[in-house]
């Protein structure tokens, strides 16, 4: 058998709602994959060590607070720095429509908005996976 | 409220409806569900009856609006006297952008201000800090120093507006600020009304705004209960949040239970400091969320008052009438709003107005209705304002008080509701208490059970949204969206230097000096804090001084 899928959800940032974080932490996990939640407040510095650390696959972002296009893609040029090609971003939130197509180009691969069922995000790190 | 024979002879013939009317109607045509239930989930009858609020009494149970155990209102005569409060919630980028927002709303009838602040704001950190890199001005307005302050409020009495703000874990602070602005107006601080929601249970619990452990953040809570009792009586020193518990992904039952938790440990943390019940329970004040499920948000509200009121009397000894009243602030729930199809949006906001209006809310914030997309535009706001001025004038629900009381559904369900309640309240009793049980993770595992069980019903379709699981369509036209660019960071940046290169820095350090010294004794913080905010101490540098002394608090992460 394969080995399971390991995801990273994180809040980057200083935003605190997490509702959206936890539930898709939980559905991920109920899909059977590994899943481990940061907890709020971390730096993008903090997520790619935990994202090295714990040899994941995916990391999945979290931020309503309006900070994504400061804050994701700090994470995803970390990544690189550190010399690490295999792992898949995705991104979620309040995000407006018009700041998508930069965050894509920047190297986050699906960006996730309100009311997406959570089916479609364990669908599209199934599907995309880069190892 | 019926006697014995008449409760018999109605559940005689309900049973006889049942069998010989529903029955027939249902095996012709089914009903549209096997289990109906409110949005929490409560299971609802087909019908209620005298027979459902047969143990209610009415002089006990519900009163007379203005009188214990106040479930019926806490005014005697609710919006026959006055309107509530039309106070909407905004702040974004600069002091001076938010201004001009306050001055346009306060010319449209808005009767109060609601002040928004940034995240590095409620974090206590300036705008300069390497952990507010992005964050600045973008969910409220960026306040560093006293400066900023003066420009917030720059030609808007202070002796004639009413003023709550969004700050908690450094709430003193910014009511430090407050009083100061105040001063140079020439504005005393009893004349100064308002509300800090310096609620620091729920931010651990759902909100995530914390600084401090929970023993110095309730410590500087219970200096401020005590200073204001004394300085400014007319302040509101609290709001106790279920708001964000709701928003989270509670239930209404669990909504009041954890905010009505959170009241008693708060209580009991002023008593403990020595407070006398009476001086300082008046100006509690509380936050709900107004939901979707209608006759379950006026049950949802009756309750939380009943609840509070024989808490504040049986628990608590409170002899004042007004340390039972529970007051509070609605705003309608952002996380019902859709970023499909956004302008269903303005509908779901009327429903939750009406919710919270038929419930006796003292004061409200509506939603606007591109709030799921961005922050609203000035367009969206005023919509949401004319909502709330269109129920107040237009619907004629606010010509009697409390008019849903006696609705056999609507007493059931707020019995129900409160029962719900008292048993959360127990089970965190015996935990040792709401910060205990927050602790333990209690609390947040509740919540997040109840929003994952949401997410599965909108996914499985047990409950449908509209737009989103059902009524799609492809929505191809922009909308206007409000944007905060980067030039507020910046300029907040310049400006704290010129301030920090302008003030006096000898009287700065002072100034902090002395109140890291207090800040290791036991003494009320409030003078000191005030002190250092008038040198034009920053924010940040203020809560450094304070996370020195205090340490900072550790999320504990529960899946």
């Amino acid at each position: 058998m394969d080995k399971p899928i390991r995801v990273l959800v994180a809040k980057p940032g200083l935003d605190g709602h997490d509702r959206g974080a936890k539930v898709i932490a939980r559905a991920l996990r109920d899909a059977g994959m590994e899943v481990i939640y940061t907890g709020l407040r971390q730096t993008p510095e903090q997520i790619v060590a935990a994202a090295i650390q714990e040899d994941v696959d995916a990391i999945g972002m979290s931020i309503l607070s309006g900070a994504h296009n400061h804050l994701f893609p700090k994470v995803v040029n970390l990544l690189k720095e550190q010399g690490v090609d295999d792992v898949l971003i995705v991104g979620g939130g309040v995000i407006p429509e018009d700041d998508i197509p930069f965050l894509i180009e920047s190297g986050v691969e699906a960006v996730f908005t309100p009311g997406t069922p959570t089916k479609d995000v364990v669908d599209f790190i199934t599907n995309n996976l880069k190892r | 409220m019926f006697d014995d024979k008449k409760i018999n002879e109605i559940k005689s013939s309900v049973d006889q409806w049942e069998k010989e009317v529903v029955e027939k109607s249902i095996s012709r045509f089914p009903e549209r569900k096997e289990k109906f239930t409110t949005g929490s989930n409560i299971e609802v009858n087909r019908l209620y009856t005298p027979v459902d609020v047969n143990e209610l009494n009415y002089n006990e149970d519900l009163g007379l609006p203005g009188e214990y155990p106040f479930t019926r209102g806490v005014q005697s005569t609710m919006y026959r006297g006055r309107l509530w409060t039309m106070r909407q919630y905004a702040g974004f980028a600069s002091a001076e952008e938010s201004n001009g927002r306050y001055k346009y709303l306060l010319e449209q009838g808005q009767t109060g201000l609601s002040v928004a602040f940034d995240l590095p704001t409620q974090i206590g950190y300036d705008s300069d800090d390497g952990l507010s890199e992005g964050e600045v001005g973008k969910v409220g307005v960026a306040i560093d120093s006293l400066k900023d302050m003066e420009t917030l409020f720059d030609g808007i009495p202070l002796d004639k507006v009413s003023t709550s703000m969004t700050i908690n874990a450094p709430a003193s602070v910014l009511l430090a600020m407050y009083i100061a602005v105040a001063e140079k107006q020439g504005v005393s601080k009893e004349k100064l009304r308002g509300t800090i929601q310096n609620d620091i249970l729920k931010e651990y619990i759902a909100r995530g705004t914390y600084i401090f452990p929970p023993e110095p953040s309730m410590r500087l809570i219970t200096n401020i209960f005590e200073y204001c009792s004394k300085e400014v009586p007319g302040w509101n020193t609290i709001s106790i949040s279920g708001y964000h518990i709701r928003e989270a992904g509670s239930t209404a039952s669990q909504e009041v239970a954890f905010t009505l938790a959170d009241g008693i440990a708060y209580v009991e943390a002023a008593i403990k400091a020595g407070l006398d019940v009476d001086d300082f329970a008046p100006r509690l004040s509380f936050f709900f969320n107004a939901h979707n499920d209608l006759l379950e948000e006026v049950a949802k509200y009756r309750a939380a008052r009943r609840l509070w009121a024989k808490i504040m009397k049986e628990r608590f000894n409170a002899k004042n009438s007004k340390s039972m009243q529970l007051k509070f602030h609605t705003q309608t729930a952002g996380s019902t709003l859709t970023a499909q199809q956004p302008d269903n949006n303005i509908i779901r906001v009327t429903i939750q107005t009406l919710a919270a209006v038929l419930g006796g809310t003292q004061s409200l914030h509506t939603n606007s209705r591109d709030e799921a997309l961005a922050l609203p535009t000035e367009d969206s706001v005023r919509i949401a304002l004319r909502t709330q001025q269109i129920v107040a004038h237009e619907s004629g629900v606010t010509e009697t008080i409390d008019p849903l009381a006696g609705s056999y559904y609507i007493e059931n369900l707020t019995n129900k509701i409160e029962e719900e309640a008292l048993r959360y309240i127990e089970s965190i009793d015996e935990l040792g208490g709401a910060p205990k049980a927050i602790e333990k993770g209690y609390i947040q595992k509740e919540i997040q059970n109840a929003a994952y069980r949401y997410q599965m019903e909108v996914e499985s379709l047990d409950r449908i949204v509209v737009g989103v699981n059902k009524f799609k369509i492809e929505e191809t036209d922009k909308k206007e969206l409000l944007k905060v660019d980067k030039t507020v960071e910046i300029s907040q940046k310049e400006k704290l230097k010129v301030l920090r290169s302008e003030r006096n820095n000898e009287d700065v350090e002072k100034a902090l000096n002395t109140l890291k010294e207090k800040a290791n004794t036991q003494e009320n913080l409030m003078p000191f804090i005030l002190d250092a905010v008038k040198t034009y101490a920053t924010l940040g540098e203020i809560c450094n001084v304070l996370r020195e002394v205090f340490g900072e608090y550790q999320q504990s992460v529960i899946l």
